[in-house]
């Protein structure tokens, strides 16, 4: 199963346009989460708009690959939970976002080698027919549970000695 | 033990204030957000909602304002963090007149510079950090982040 997810706020069809084009080369279930008006008739395709935290979880527990735009809160949940993620930003000047740090996000992930990244249309249907090809997807980089050492026990002295 | 009120809108922001549990939990710690569905990821402690607002959407800043006040004025946190957005910023300024010391978390997300929100939070709040060490910079600390 591929779960798609695209944040709570803004639509961003050029990716759910995009995932329509895995559609031929991936006979497995997909689950979107996104705010669209495109229609999907296809069986093994379900969109939602919004999910609650349990059934976000369930899809993302169980998804061999995901993906999504270049938020923090996927990127970080597919780095402790070990899931492979592509990520695929949102632009400014296509109006997808009131900024442009998904860009910029994105590079960084690259960057340190945290997941797949795909900034460009192009690339991003290369990189899930690549990533398909395999027999596992492998996972490029994962976290623990929580926040740094350092920066738990930098606010922990703050607020201790305020206190 | 501390009186905590941490702050932050759904999404990224909520993931990334729960990576500081291990702080909060040393704490009296009580959560807002901005839906209800969240209540059940923090079932251990108190949890309340705001409206939800952004810079292209303000229509609920007065709402989110007053519920605001109300829930500070009534827990009397000595600290208000937030990982952000704005309505986490928004948080900050009322705890701030209301004598609560501020901490702002730069969203993970802002790797080339602050947000404009945390730019905001600088000028006032008690402690800024950033997550990556090239934006720490005079008042802004950066001391580790939420992805180790």
């Amino acid at each position: 199963m591929i779960f798609v997810t695209t944040g709570t706020q803004e639509p961003f069809d050029r990716l759910v346009n995009l995932v329509k084009q895995i559609i031929p080369i991936y006979n497995g279930e997909i689950i979107i989460q996104a705010r669209t008006q495109i229609e999907f008739h296809e069986e093994n395709v379900k969109v939602f708009d919004f999910l609650k935290p349990e059934d976000f979880n369930r899809y993302f527990n169980s998804a061999t690959l995901l993906i999504s735009h270049a938020g923090m809160g996927g990127i970080i949940s597919a780095l402790y939970r070990g899931k492979p993620m592509v990520v695929f930003p949102r632009r400014l000047s296509l109006k997808e976002h009131r900024n442009d740090h998904q860009m910029a996000t994105a590079k960084k992930m690259k960057e340190n080698g945290y997941v797949y990244v795909a900034m460009e249309d192009n690339d991003f249907v290369e990189t899930i027919k690549n990533l398909l090809a395999k027999d596992t997807v492998p996972v490029l980089h994962s976290v623990g549970a929580y926040a740094s050492e350092e920066l738990l026990s930098s606010l922990s002295t703050f607020i201790g000695k305020v206190k | 033990m501390a009186k905590i009120v941490a702050v932050s809108s759904v999404g990224g922001h909520w993931v990334q204030l729960l990576r500081l549990q291990p702080l909060f939990v040393q704490h009296e710690t009580m959560y807002v957000s901005t839906r209800p569905e969240f209540a059940s990821t923090v079932e251990e402690n108190r949890f309340d909602t705001i409206p939800d607002f952004n810079r292209s959407n303000m229509h609920n800043i007065f709402l989110a304002i007053m519920k605001l006040y109300k829930i500070i004025r009534r827990e009397k946190p000595d600290f208000v963090i937030t990982t952000g957005a704005a309505p986490g910023l928004l948080a900050l300024i009322i705890a701030n007149a209301l004598g609560a010391k501020t901490i702002w978390l730069d969203s993970v997300a802002n790797v080339e510079k602050l947000s404009m929100s945390g730019r905001i939070a600088s000028r006032f709040c008690s402690r800024v950090y950033t997550q990556w060490p090239d934006l720490a910079k005079g008042k802004i600390i950066y001391a580790g982040n939420v992805l180790s």
